[in-house]
């Protein structure tokens, strides 16, 4: 690690300002990632602005349309307990790491970071959440752009989530068997107006719909309504644990089984 | 009842009171007034010619008190392999130097070639970045295959190949079982890779030195298994430093299985670097760099061919293993494959016909040496899957056919077709044990379960046997090794009655502090409490051996028993005195010393007492003092054995593997703490089943280590293992130790591969797979699902 300066704002202001003060200034959420990376030297930050002593960015509540609405610091452990309206998101932050990721690891931090195999990502995407900034509002078709690619611009902080809450949603995990990441991981929604399915861990894009899924749901919303349909292993992560056809292959069982169990 | 101390009782392990609440000891918690820090510039690539180092920049860097390049090391001698092995042609092996730093050329991932001496670990990290290192990338070689073609990049220019050696085991046996296999009913043949590992010691290698210029002494506390060893192979052949001016200490372990065994460049570097700048210099690895460059293990690619009868009785086992030794020789590289391996290549059997083939292979990955088996799991590996698929073949019952070829009860003394003697063994009884244990007969319910769930069962099966106890010095002399692997105890009384005793072993899991005690204090007739275990620190202890290969108990715990019995045989002429008795009248038992027929007799305690305040001693009989000093080299290996389950079910949409169910009968001799040996089973099994299905060593074709941390590396998890059933109720006593124990520490790592990728082909094949007839390890998701999809 190289030595670095540490502030800790209590005002989403604040945290803004010193981040626009000095481009070497870099937000860090619950460092899962951060600080491993900072250990092995590979980033040097001059600063570093935690965004976890932030009261405005921390809890979960429901707003008056019904939306799921999450502070962009709130942990994983927080999200697990308190997200009771939204089962499957809460099902699914208790299943990120072991205890002690979630219990400094935070929402808006995963979702900044939007690695290619967390768990988070699926489920903005699947639910068609929106992603509040300190200065905008961004849909979450609009947010992800690939690997570690987010709309977020230099210094723009996540200070909330919003999930519509789904009738029926499911989240299907297959872990990676040494980061216990998704290897694949598979988000379903069931909305009034259609279902959305998202898939994580696979695509070299990142996190992505599976629009032929999600058509066929749309119309018949059971594990047999998408057997004919065959997902390409084209464009899909290739590594030491599956090959882009496992992955594939994985991405329609999983999305199989949580449609089963979603409905 | 289950007794509450002395041998064969479970008394809690006093160690872990401190292990488990944060007060071990360890290299890494040793602050030394005014100590530097060492860190090591390393590769980045995995072959390379160092055409020039620019230290200058570092030099000036904050902090830097010294930095050192292989230049600095040229003339001192480098780190040695222990056993010599040679070619079937009767050539040596190719034994390039080990240097303390690479010099003129970097040959893995992670080999040092420059360290910095700072007043901090941060200052010392700058500095190290700091070196301009101009390094002219070669092409790698990493696989074993490719090194050995003609014109393949050398790891090593000045040998001119990449083969250390090309072994041949038992030589004069090749014709014969050559002919066999031509002429058998059936031949079953397999081609299998033993996949390598990474020991992953909880607590990374660490070493930290000391030197007092007014005396010339240099002191290194580090994290070996052996210290007395790591001391002999600095004086002897890298530093030169002489053995009675050097101490090695290794204090609490954290873990060692095999890695820390050897002797590493940093530990000889931190020794140079104190010297030099006259102040204790310390080194910890960080995670990274244990993987890049802790001795990693097994690595062979075999092909194994068995033939037999067509009613499964075993001819001829014929094996061709390359066997990969990475960049450099660690200590014991070139044993493992050879000695430890393909002596055992008979298995249980009775077969008559054993050859054995290996090619140690250089390549530019980390150096390879024994890993918790240490051959003997690559050797059982290959025969028990092989002799599955065979069974499968014939449609024997995978038991059955086992049955079928073991030595037999009445047949020990055995010299296998591999040229061993085992002393002694009753292979039936384990398997009867295990029959007992796995409720084979409810297997099918369970496994039309397991169906009606959308998943596949199978049951797996093995057995193995093992040589250690790693020892007998006029043998493995004649194989070979260049030391003894005798070990040593001292057993010091004081005046108080309360016993300290110094043992050449090292405890850094094995439960030393706990056991050993049993077996004084039960000679003894005293109170376990009252006896201590000194071990570690090589101006404390006798010159011993250490720990690897199972040898605690049956080699170091046989010296203990030695000095016991010497302490006991001067006892008696104390009490003799003390009785006025004649000393051949004297008879000892439950703690006293008695005069035979009569009712005269003195405590232990008292005896002790006498024996250091000798007022009135006949000192021309007997000297003061009570302690006793002996050193054991046995008769042979002791030979473990075991019969293993295990029960899986696969997932086929994912080809996820989840072990049901694992039972392991083992006979291990007598018992002296049957928790203990329980434990050593229970981490053992958790290995084994982590290569089997978890542990995915990955270079890829440059020399980069892909799985060079636990993002990608699996170790085996508390929910990634069953609850074991364990039994070591089959118990034919070691005939040659004095306590009749054999080793347990590796045989849950020796044992348990083979039945987990047996159950997993058995499951595969009931789910009508029938072509899948075998998966190399790891047998990840994605490799089951891949055979079940080819």
């Amino acid at each position: 690690m190289y030595a670095f300066d540490i502030e800790r704002p209590t005002r989403i202001a604040d945290a803004v300002k010193l981040l626009s003060d000095s481009s070497e200034s870099q937000p860090l959420g619950g460092g899962q990632t951060l600080i491993p990376t900072l250990k092995q030297r590979l980033a040097m930050p001059e600063r570093l602005v935690s965004l976890t002593a932030i009261p405005e960015m921390q809890g979960v509540c429901l707003s008056d349309d019904g939306a799921l609405c999450i502070g962009g610091a709130t942990t994983h452990a927080t999200v697990a307990a308190e997200a009771g309206a939204y089962p499957a998101l809460a099902a699914l932050a208790a299943n990120i790491g072991d205890p002690a990721v979630r219990n400094r690891g935070t929402i808006g931090g995963s979702l900044a970071n939007n690695d290619p195999s967390a768990c988070y990502p699926a489920a903005a995407l699947g639910s068609g959440a929106t992603i509040i900034t300190n200065t905008r509002e961004i849909a979450a078709d609009d947010y992800f752009q690939g690997m570690f690619t987010t709309a977020l611009d230099d210094g723009e902080i996540i200070t909330e989530l919003r999930f519509p809450v789904s009738e029926a949603a499911n989240y299907q995990k297959f872990d990676q068997p040494a980061s216990r990441f998704a290897l694949t991981g598979v988000f379903v929604a069931k909305f009034a107006d259609g279902v959305r399915v998202a898939i994580t861990g696979a695509s070299e894009e990142g996190v992505i719909r599976w629009s032929e899924a999600e058509e066929a749901l749309s119309k018949d919303f059971s594990a047999d309504a998408i057997s004919g349909l065959d997902l390409s292993g084209d464009g899909m992560i290739s590594d030491l644990h599956g090959s882009g056809d496992y992955r594939a292959h994985l991405a329609k069982v999983l999305t199989g089984r949580a449609v089963s169990a979603a409905a | 009842m289950p007794k509450d101390h002395g041998i064969g009782a479970s008394p809690m392990r006093r160690e872990d009171v401190r292990f488990l609440t944060g007060r071990g000891k360890y290299t890494d918690d040793i602050a030394l007034q005014g100590q530097a820090h060492a860190v090591f510039a390393r590769s980045q690539v995995a072959n390379g010619v160092i055409t020039s180092i620019d230290t200058s920049e570092a030099e000036k860097m904050p902090g830097v008190l010294a930095v050192f390049t292989g230049e600095d090391f040229v003339d001192v001698g480098g780190n040695p392999a222990g056993w010599q092995i040679n070619s079937r042609d009767g050539e040596p092996m190719k034994e390039p130097k080990r240097p303390v730093l690479a010099h003129g050329k970097v040959r893995h991932v992670g080999d040092a070639y420059a360290a910095v001496i700072a007043e901090t670990e941060e200052q010392a990290r700058d500095a190290a970045e700091a070196i301009v290192a101009e390094i002219d990338e070669q092409p790698a070689v990493v696989d074993m295959g490719a090194a050995l073609k003609e014109g393949a990049p050398l790891v090593h220019d000045e040998i001119g190949t990449n083969q250390c050696f090309d072994w041949g085991w038992i030589e004069d046996n090749r014709a014969a079982t050559d002919e066999a296999i031509k002429n058998a009913p059936h031949v079953t043949t397999l081609e299998l890779v033993n996949n390598r590992l990474v020991p992953n010691a909880m607590e990374p290698r660490a070493s930290t030195a000391d030197y007092d210029p007014g005396t010339g002494d240099y002191t290194l506390y580090t994290t070996s298994q052996n210290p007395h060893l790591t001391r002999l192979l600095i004086s002897a052949f890298v530093l030169g430093i002489p053995e009675n001016k050097l101490k090695v200490v290794a204090p609490d372990v954290g873990g060692g299985f095999g890695s820390k065994i050897y002797h590493y460049g940093e530990e000889a570097l931190v020794l140079a670097a104190a010297k030099k700048i006259g102040r204790p210099v310390r080194w910890t690895a960080s995670r990274s760099e244990s993987f890049l460059t802790d001795a990693h293990g097994r690595d062979h690619v075999t092909k194994i061919e068995l033939a037999c009868e067509k009613d499964g009785t075993f001819i001829a086992f014929r094996t061709e293993t390359m066997a990969n030794v990475g960049a450099y020789l660690s200590n014991f590289s070139t044993a493992t494959p050879t000695f430890l391996h393909g002596t055992l290549m008979a298995g249980n059997y009775a077969v008559p016909n054993v050859y054995v083939n290996v090619k140690a292979v250089f390549t530019n990955t980390a150096p390879v040496d024994a890993y918790r088996g240490a051959g003997r799991p690559e050797a059982t590996y290959s025969l028990e899957r092989v002799i599955d698929m065979a069974a499968r073949e014939l449609g024997i019952d995978p038991l059955d056919i086992r049955r079928r070829n073991f030595v037999q009860p009445d047949q020990f003394p055995f010299t296998s077709a591999a040229g061993l003697e085992y002393d002694t063994g009753n292979y039936g009884a384990l398997v009867d044990k295990l029959e007992e244990m796995i409720d084979r007969k409810g297997f099918e319910a369970r496994r039309k379960a397991s169906e009606k769930n959308g998943k596949l069962r199978g049951l797996g099966v093995n057995t193995y046997i093992e040589a250690c106890g790693i020892a007998p010095s006029n043998l493995v002399g004649v194989l070979g090794s260049r030391v003894g692997l005798y070990d040593a105890a001292t057993v010091r009384v004081n005046a108080t009655g309360n016993i300290a005793v110094m043992v050449g072993a090292h405890s850094h899991g094995q439960g030393h502090e706990t056991a050993f005690p049993q077996v004084v204090a039960g000679m003894l007739g005293i109170d376990e409490n009252s006896v201590e275990i000194v071990h570690g620190d090589t101006s404390k202890i006798p010159f011993g051996m250490g720990t690897y290969g199972s040898r605690s108990l049956a080699v170091c715990g046989s010296a203990v028993v030695r000095a016991t019995e010497k302490v006991i045989n001067k006892g008696k002429k104390i009490a003799a005195h003390m009785l006025e008795a004649s000393e051949a009248d004297i008879e000892f038992a439950d703690g006293q010393f008695s005069v035979a027929g009569t009712d005269k007799f003195v405590g232990f305690g008292d005896v002790a007492l006498k024996a250091y305040i000798p007022h009135d001693f006949p000192l021309e009989e007997v000297e003061p003092g009570l302690e006793e000093t002996a050193f054991y080299d046995p008769a042979n290996f002791t030979y473990p054995a075991g019969a293993y389950a295990c029960e899986v079910e696969v997932d086929p949409d994912t080809g996820k593997v989840t072990i049901d169910r694992f039972a392991a009968a083992d006979d291990f001799g007598n018992v002296i703490n049957p928790m203990i040996v329980s434990g050593q089973v229970h981490g053992g099994l958790a290995q084994g089943i982590g290569q089997a299905l978890l542990e995915h060593t990955t270079y890829d074709a440059d020399g980069q280590l892909i799985s060079a941390s636990y993002m990608d590396y699996a170790m085996p998890r508390a929910d990634d293992v069953p609850f074991y059933s364990v039994d070591h109720s089959c118990q034919t006593p070691c005939t040659h130790n004095p306590l009749g124990v054999k080793g347990c520490g590796e045989a849950g790592a020796i044992g348990s591969p083979p039945s987990v990728v047996n159950a997993v082909i058995d499951a595969l094949q009931s789910g009508g797979h029938s072509n899948v007839t075998h998966i190399d390890m790891p047998l990840t998701p994605s490799r089951v699902w891949s055979a079940m999809n080819s």
